[in-house]
């Protein structure tokens, strides 16, 4: 019962990620992966996180959608269609193998939604605690990423600060 | 067997990031084009980030936004917002990269008119 409004949104997820792979078209490729963003960002805001949703729906569903098209409307490749090539034997031994091995690993793991679980008893509680005592914000996610951690999102804005001049550098025109 | 496959059904959310991460592989390993294998790339992160966010819930918690005239806080009210913050981090990062790896793959095209990644080997000889 638990998981009544999740199983359809999973399974939706896993249909639109399988035919972005199987689709021969690259841009109806494209347009489904953002629909997959889109419910990837659902499935978030089901389970309760409203910003990492936001952030997936903007970024992942509209930015990145918008990279891939400008790619694809830029390059003007002949060869959209592609040819079926034939699989490596590695990879049809390799990742079943992989696959086994990471349900194997699931066994261990914590149940869905237990209280109790190491991640949400050791450092999470004194966040929820105090954020509003230290911080006077009630968003518990934007105070802990703009006061607590905020070398870590300096640091990321260097990060895309660097994925931009690379872009730019590889972009240039005049290049000889 | 059978407590192996009942463990499985309690985590749903572990089956579909399995799921998710071994296509995303399979695309980034046995599809030439270049593009097609950003995909599967781009489908790989999101269900590694899928993944962590999948642990932040707990049962009767909602959003980690704090009511208002709760002074000691009930901890228990609220899902774990840490997940959160560092995939927020990991989401934007994840972004730059497609970026940065869109435009090596259109700066390839035009050094060699193709993604396609045999055509591209062929007229590195």
């Amino acid at each position: 019962m638990t998981f009544a409004f999740e199983i359809p949104l999973l399974v939706l997820l896993i249909l639109t990620a399988a035919s972005a792979m199987l689709v021969k078209d690259l841009v109806s490729s494209v347009f489904i992966l953002g629909s997959y963003s889109f419910f990837l960002a659902l499935v978030w805001a089901w389970l309760g996180a409203v910003d990492v949703a936001f952030v997936e729906a903007v970024v992942g569903a509209g930015l990145a959608t918008v990279l891939f098209l400008l790619t694809l409307f830029g390059t003007n490749p002949k060869d959209t269609r592609l040819r079926r090539p034939p699989t490596p034997w590695a990879a049809i031994v390799g990742l079943p193998l992989l696959g086994l091995l990471l349900m194997y690993g699931a066994n261990g793991l914590p149940e869905f939604g237990d209280p109790a679980s190491p991640a949400s008893t050791h450092v999470s509680p004194v966040y929820l605690a105090n954020s509003l005592k230290d911080t006077l914000t009630p968003n518990v996610v934007t105070s802990v990423l703009m006061d607590y951690r905020s070398f870590d999102t300096l640091i990321e804005t260097a990060v895309i600060f660097t994925a931009g001049v690379a872009c730019a550098l590889l972009l240039r025109r005049d290049q000889g | 067997m059978l407590e192996l496959v009942g463990a499985w059904l309690l985590r749903p959310n572990v089956v579909a990031f399995v799921i998710l991460f071994l296509s995303g592989f399979y695309i980034m390993v046995t599809h030439h084009n270049l593009i097609k294998k950003v995909i599967g790339l781009y489908i790989l992160q999101t269900s590694v980030i899928f993944f962590l966010v999948a642990f932040s819930a707990k049962t009767g918690a909602t959003v980690p936004i704090l009511l208002p005239g709760a002074d000691p806080v009930d901890v228990g009210l609220y899902t774990n917002p840490l997940p959160h913050v560092l995939t927020l981090t990991a989401i934007v990062v994840q972004v730059a990269t497609l970026g940065v790896s869109l435009a090596l793959v259109s700066a390839i095209y035009r050094q060699y008119g193709s993604l396609d990644e045999d055509e591209v080997g062929k007229r590195l000889e």
